[in-house]
């Protein structure tokens, strides 16, 4: 019997055609494809982009050089020099993040006692010769002063869950 | 003014005189034939990957012109500014002889298609064991290119492909034996005429199993998905044109394009009426009389096209629900079923053309 509705199933060729009406339904379908440069998907405010180093409102860094982040980064990727300043806070001489080694993990972002170090929603960059991928504080600063606005705004979207 | 007047006339009579040559004229419905042949190829290709993209929720080829259009003109392009490396190991006769053995035949075909009732462009007798013979002639392209390529992998995928070619040959030919039978003629222009009346005289219904047959064989006969181990790129890389790069490579892309249309066409011309229209028998003879919209609904080469149509969605279809067979079932498949069904329907046929059964075989 078993055998019998086997043979006839395989001889009309039954599950071909199951299988066909499958394809042919989704042949209808919406396509889900996003013509990427025209198109986005959206972000989560706790994307993990590129870095920056942000300021306060009064224009003094707010990194304090206490090294958690070089500590923390499981890539090695953060190295930090520091020494005192006229005024008698401790502040970064150096700030290099050497992007080709980060995992974008946001470990450093998550230990930063003052919101210095963060990442922002900018994955579309690239660099074009050697060292453009390793980042200095210089242009750490710029990008956090050039951001300032969407990195205060994620992050005032996300501190209800923190 | 005299004798731009004479030069002329004695233009215009050298035009009518070459233009009245046979070989010519030949010629020229060659080219009628072949340009919008290779022309579909290229489009073929890009319905494919629309569609294919398509049942898996994509969208394929959107980038090139609009809607991605120019896609295969593109690719048309790359391919021939690409460098054709012919292998150090390989003999080099044979691995430029092979494309053309291959697409040769492909195009031959074409010749003893008849697109309606008065063009074609050689109306000969034995039209479908012309084509029957030329098709067979393709294995050699794949052959020669896999033993030329002095590959491994360019090896195993040409006796793969030529074993299966062999093997499907054979069911393919019985089927089309069928459809001899039942027309009572070589002739494809009598095949198509012996199935007017309606949709329902056309042979696809007594001869179903062998219209599945046929269209099955075909598929394996190209060497398209499910039956594509010849290229095989899960194992063997891409089979007997790993080698070929550049135009060559392209030439055995249009041969199995070619060949695909060809299957479509004959599978539309045996069992779909070619190019009978599908409303006759049902609507008034009045009609077709109708200037232009009977004109639509009447005979013609468009139901033909619309008929191969529907053939190729069916190939692309395939080539987007099935995985790959293995290679044991192929031939399994082959000699084991269909040739078996097709000798028992051969019979039957012969049962029902004896009886005068239906209204096929009165």
């Amino acid at each position: 019997m078993n055998t019998a509705v086997r043979f006839l199933k395989s001889l009309f060729l039954l599950e071909l055609f199951r299988g066909m009406r499958l394809t042919f339904r989704h042949l209808l379908v919406r396509k889900v494809t996003l013509q990427y440069p025209e198109e986005h998907t959206p972000l989560s405010p706790r994307f993990r982009g590129l870095h920056a180093l942000r300021r306060y409102p009064n224009g003094e860094e707010r990194c304090i050089a206490c090294k958690l982040c070089e500590v923390v980064c499981p890539a090695l990727a953060i190295t930090i020099e520091s020494e005192q300043r006229d005024d008698g806070t401790r502040r970064t001489t150096r700030y290099d993040i050497d992007l080709t080694k980060c995992i974008f993990c946001g470990y450093c972002e998550e230990s930063c006692p003052v919101d210095s170090i963060v990442e922002t929603h900018i994955f579309e960059y690239h660099g074009e010769k050697r060292g453009d991928l390793y980042m200095t504080k210089d242009r750490l600063l710029a990008i956090g002063d050039k951001y300032e606005k969407e990195i205060a705004d994620a992050r005032a979207e996300d501190a209800p869950y923190r | 003014m005299e004798w731009l007047n004479s030069t002329y006339q004695s233009l215009a009579e050298f035009t009518t005189w070459w233009f009245a040559q046979p070989a010519v004229l030949i010629m020229l419905q060659i080219v009628m034939i072949v340009a919008p042949l290779m022309l579909a190829v290229a489009y073929l290709t890009f319905a494919e990957r629309k569609i294919i993209g398509a049942m898996q929720v994509r969208m394929g080829p959107t980038r090139v012109g609009p809607r991605g259009w120019l896609q295969p003109i593109a690719d048309a392009l790359k391919l021939i500014f690409k460098e054709i490396v012919i292998p150090t190991g390989a003999n080099k006769v044979l691995f430029v002889i092979a494309p053309i053995l291959s697409i040769g035949p492909a195009l031959a075909a074409w010749a003893v298609i008849p697109f309606n009732a008065e063009y074609v462009l050689a109306d000969i007798n034995a039209g479908l064991l012309y084509v029957l013979a030329i098709t067979s002639v393709g294995v050699y392209g794949v052959i020669i290119a896999g033993w030329a390529s002095n590959s491994k992998y360019a090896l195993l995928g040409a006796m793969r492909s030529a074993a299966q070619i062999v093997a499907y040959e054979i069911a393919m030919g019985f089927a089309l034996v069928t459809v001899i039978m039942a027309a009572g003629s070589l002739n494809i222009g009598t095949i198509i005429e012996s199935q007017a009346g309606s949709p329902l005289h056309w042979f696809w219904l007594p001869l179903l199993p062998m219209f599945v047959i046929y269209f099955i064989s075909g598929v394996a006969e190209t060497n398209r998905a499910p039956f594509d181990v010849a290229e095989g790129e899960s194992e063997i890389v891409a089979g007997f044109h790993v080698e070929y790069s550049g135009m060559v490579f392209a030439v055995f892309f249009l041969a199995e394009y070619a060949n695909m249309i060809l299957i479509s066409v004959l599978a539309a011309v045996m069992f779909l009426g070619g190019w009978l229209s599908p409303f006759e028998g049902w609507l008034p003879a009045s009609w077709f009389e109708i200037t232009g919209v009977g004109l639509l609904l009447g005979h013609g080469v468009h139901w033909l096209l619309i008929k191969t149509a529907l053939f190729l969605f069916f190939y692309l279809w395939f080539r987007a629900t099935f995985p790959r067979y293995r290679y044991d079932q192929i031939m399994r498949l082959g000699w084991k079923v269909f040739i078996p069904i097709t000798i028992v329907w051969l019979m039957v046929v012969g049962i029902m053309i004896l009886t005068g059964f239906g209204w096929w075989f009165d």
